[in-house]
This record gives structure tokens, C-alpha cells and sequence, in this order.
């Protein structure tokens, strides 16, 4: 197992690998519009407080929300599909069907229906999230081996047993790598519909910098949004080593 | 202990793309506490045996009774130790150990208990916070050998439970199987593909034709279970007895497509549904 000590050097390093290109691709490039490290994380700095926080609050407590939902709907769901085969031959054409239309453009629905603002945002990128999950979970739950199976029912198991000791956990770590996936989804997601719907988050906040033109303002906005990425990306992270702690066993 | 009478069982089913005739009127007595090997081609449904009297399957003819009571699902004092040993990866050697107390609603610390010393009477009582990928082959199979002790079951099904270890470790279980028994005597159905293991762990030994499985004869085994057996002349001539009948069934010659483990899925493919 990575010690915490190890991973933030191993962030801190990336980060000064991503500073230096950074700084670089802005000499190159020298447009007002791709202002170096340095102006967007002194604004940083500076507006953290007053002006990215309140803003960095609304969005993650809309991604947090939004991947909750998503995720406690769609486990439960596609677990059972990939179960049973009646279900299964019931849904999994809607689910195939509705899976590669892109959710995104359902966004001026969901304005029109749940008005603008938290609502559907959350909506918006918990529906995205849960499809994610809902094929990945289907897909586990068709993979566990028989004999487990076998020998839980053996042991007198009834159907909500055989779910809850071998179907659950056993597709644990596959939710949780699309889970990671649908993480970085949910971030795009997120700037997207808050920079269209809405006056708070962080997506609203560097859509108007950049109508401002306030470019190492809305860079700063760039980073907080980031940050939150990563801390999504960790706390994903803990929770997995939490509930799967056995796929670290015997190595 | 109990008695288990099979009376002309048949079972038929649907395969992945076939019906699988697998068992054809069998009929098989078994006296409290005898242990019974069972030994044939693949694919003879020697594992559909097991599934049937562990209650996963469902016969399509005959009977089996268990301690007096038909076999209609699974049965509290039955236990089905498989070939790949049914450990559940996510879950610890105690967990492991307690699941079929645990699924059998038995309060916490009772079942805990009962695993605990389930586990060191096979000597895994040191590694009770472990998981099974952490674990040997050897003490897999002992820690599947444990769940079946904590249920203390009076009838232990097992199917082809050694054929994954090495030939050291095999014996070294053979020998503790044969010990539990000695202290303990269960009644027991042992499914093998090794003659020697029939011979060593088996009173009587149940031989069984290619499928449709059929019991094609039953030799008497009256030395089993006396100490250093394995070591006796007896011992030599009841395993090339055994040998010759089994290629007289033509067991050692048919090669019908289906290894053990082929036969164990689709048999786990007719639990499924």
C-alpha cells in the first residue's frame, strides 16, 4: 500500500511537472489569454477566500450529491440485471438503447422542467453517472464465478443472501473503477451545465471571468476546479480501499 | 449421524446449449456415519450427484432421502465442499469459517465462537483476520473444511476437493479427512479422480459409468480408516482392483470431451436457474 507521506510527494512532483509546462506553453504562446502560473495562482491565492470558496462549496456539494444519487441508484440496479436473466431481458434493451445518447443535451429539458439551479444540475450529471454505473455493475454481477455462488446458496442462502455475501461485494471493484471514470465525467459535466444554468459554482464563476476578461481570474477558477477533481479522485479513492480491502490481500 | 437412501435418481438438464442426461437411476445406500467415495470418467455426473443430495438440483426421478427427510433444498447439517473450495475472496478466514452459521442467523459471538474453534481444529486458529488469497492450497481447503466443522455437519459432500494441491499436501489432507472422521464419524460422499484417495478415504467405493452417469459396480473397502493403511499390501491390491475395474467401465480409455471441471459448471449452469 502507497503511504500517504509517498502520494502527496508523488502530487507535489506532478504538480511542479505541470507548472513547468505550463509556464512554458505560456511563453510560447504569449497571448493575454493563457496567462502563466504565476498571475493565475497569486489571483488565486487572493480570491480564494472571498470569491473561489463560496463558489468551490456549491460545486462540490452538487458532484458529491450527483454522484450519490447516480451511484446508490444505479448499484442496486444493475447488480440485479446482471442476476436475473427475466429483468434483465426487460431492461437491458432501455438501458442499451438510452446508453449512448448523450445525456448532456437533455439539459434544457431538465431547465425547463426542475428550473434553474441545483436541481437540475444534479440531476443532469447524476443521470450521466448513473448509466456509467448501471452498465458496469450489470456487466460485474454477469461475471462472478458459479461456485461462489453455489457454495453460498449451499449453505441455505436465500436470494437476498447470495446478494448481500457474494453479488455485492464481488462487483465491488468494478464499481468503483467506473466510479473513478464517471468521476472525471462528473467534473465536465458539472462546469458545463453550471457555466449554462446558473449563477453559482465554480463553472459560472470561470465562464464570467472569461467574459470579463479577466483571464488569471478565470485561471484561478481553473485550478479550484481541479482541486476539486483530485479531492473527488481521493475520496473515491479511501472508500475503495475501505470496501474492498481484500483485492490488496496477498500481494 | 444420518442415513441417506437414493432411490433410482435421475436428473436431466438443460445445458448451455443441450439437455444433459447426468444421472440415470441411480441407487446408492448409505449407512450412518459411512463414508463413500465415488470415482468415474468425466463427465459421468458425479458432481450432479452431489448438487442433487446437497439439494441444488432438482431430480427428475427417484428419490434421495437424507436422515429420513426427502431432499427438497438445502439442509442445515449438509455441506458441499467444492473442487475450487466455495471461498468467498472478499471476506476473512473467520468470516469465511462463520458464513454458513451467519447465514443460518446464529448470533454473532455464537458464531464466532464456533468458527474459531472450527478453524483450530484444522490449524488455521492463527490466521483468523487473513483472506484467502493470502492463504496457501492447502489451508484454503483446510479453511473450507472449517466452514463444514462449524456447521458441525453430519453430512460432508465433497466434490474432487483435493485435486488442486500438490501431491505432499494432498496426503498431509487426505490424513487430516480421515482423522476428522475418525473423531467425528460423519457420513460422507468424497467425488475423486484419484484411485488412491477412493481407496484411502472411502468404506465402500462407488464406481460410475460414463454419462448418463449409472452405478456401474460398488466395491467393499473393509481395511479403510485401520492405521498405516496406505502403507499395507491390501492397500496396493485394492487400488489395481479398483484400477482394473475402472478400465474394464472404460474410464480410463473414454475421452468424451468433458474435464471435471467442465462437468462441475454445467452442473453449476442447472443450479442457476
Amino acid at each position: 500500500m502507497i503511504s500517504t507521506g509517498r502520494k502527496i510527494l508523488g502530487y507535489v512532483a506532478a504538480s511542479a511537472v505541470l507548472l513547468v509546462g505550463w509556464q512554458l506553453l505560456a511563453m510560447l504562446i504569449a497571448s493575454p489569454a493563457l496567462p502563466g502560473p504565476a498571475p493565475a495562482l497569486t489571483d488565486f491565492v487572493r480570491l480564494f477566500v472571498p470569491a473561489l470558496l463560496p463558489q468551490l462549496g456549491y460545486s462540490a456539494w452538487r458532484v458529491l450529491a450527483s454522484v450519490a444519487i447516480g451511484t446508490l441508484l444505479a448499484v442496486p440496479l444493475g447488480l440485479v440485471l446482471g442476476r436475473s436473466p427475466r429483468a434483465d431481458a426487460v431492461f437491458a434493451p432501455l438501458v442499451f438503447l438510452s446508453y449512448p445518447v448523450p445525456k448532456a443535451v437533455f439539459l434544457p429539458v431538465l431547465l425547463v422542467l426542475l428550473g434553474i439551479g441545483n436541481t437540475s444540475i444534479i440531476a443532469l450529471i447524476a443521470l450521466i453517472v448513473f448509466f456509467q454505473i448501471l452498465v458496469t455493475a450489470r456487466d460485474a454481477a454477469r461475471q462472478i464465478p458459479s461456485g461462489s455462488v453455489t457454495s453460498v446458496r449451499s449453505l441455505g442462502a436465500d436470494r437476498w443472501q447470495v446478494f448481500r455475501h457474494v453479488v455485492l461485494p464481488a462487483s465491488m471493484p468494478d464499481v468503483f473503477t467506473a466510479l473513478r471514470i464517471s468521476s472525471g465525467t462528473a467534473i465536465a459535466v458539472l462546469f458545463f451545465s453550471e457555466s449554462t444554468a446558473g449563477q453559482t459554482g465554480l463553472g459560472w464563476y470561470i465562464y464570467d471571468a472569461w467574459g470579463r476578461i479577466a483571464y488569471s481570474e478565470m485561471f484561478a477558477g481553473i485550478v479550484a476546479m481541479a482541486l476539486l477533481g483530485v479531492v473527488l479522485y481521493e475520496l473515491i479513492e479511501s472508500a475503495e480501499r475501505r470496501v474492498c480491502r481484500w483485492t490488496r490481500a496477498g500481494r | 449421524m444420518v442415513h441417506v437412501h437414493i432411490t433410482d435418481a435421475s436428473v436431466t438438464y438443460q445445458g448451455v446449449d443441450r439437455r444433459v442426461h447426468a444421472l440415470d437411476g441411480v441407487t446408492l445406500d448409505l449407512a450412518e456415519g459411512e463414508p463413500v467415495s465415488v470415482i468415474g470418467p468425466s463427465g459421468c455426473g458425479k458432481s450432479t450427484l452431489l448438487f442433487a443430495l446437497a439439494g441444488l438440483v432438482p431430480l427428475d426421478g427417484g428419490s434421495m432421502d437424507v436422515g429420513g427427510e426427502q431432499v427438497a433444498g438445502p439442509r442445515l447439517r449438509t455441506s458441499l465442499i467444492l473442487q475450487d473450495f466455495g471461498l468467498l475472496p472478499w471476506k476473512t478466514v473467520l468470516a469465511n469459517a462463520a458464513l454458513g452459521l451467519q447465514v443460518r442467523r446464529h448470533p454473532r459471538a455464537e458464531r464466532e465462537r464456533d468458527a474459531i474453534a472450527a478453524l483450530e481444529r484444522v490449524g488455521l486458529g492463527d490466521f483468523l483476520h487473513t483472506y484467502p488469497s493470502e492463504l496457501s492450497g492447502g489451508m484454503r481447503q483446510r479453511l473450507a473444511l472449517a466452514r463444514a466443522l462449524a456447521l458441525d455437519a453430519d453430512l460432508l459432500l465433497m466434490d474432487e476437493p483435493l485435486s488442486a494441491l500438490d501431491a505432499l499436501t494432498r496426503e498431509d489432507l487426505q490424513g487430516l479427512l480421515l482423522e476428522l472422521w475418525h473423531q467425528r464419524k460423519h457420513t460422507a460422499v468424497l467425488v475423486t479422480h484419484s484411485i488412491e484417495e477412493a481407496v484411502f478415504l472411502g468404506r465402500r467405493i462407488v464406481v460410475m459409468t460414463p454419462r448418463p452417469g449409472r452405478v456401474a459396480s460398488i466395491v467393499d473397502n473393509p481395511d479403510f480408516g485401520t492405521a498405516g493403511y496406505r502403507d499395507t499390501e491390501a492397500f496396493y491390491e485394492r487400488c489395481a482392483a479398483l484400477r482394473r475395474l475402472l478400465a474394464d467401465e472404460g474410464a480410463l480409455h473414454v475421452a468424451d470431451g468433458l474435464t471435471g471441471e467442465a462437468e462441475t459448471d454445467v452442473a453449476s449452469e442447472a443450479v442457476r436457474r
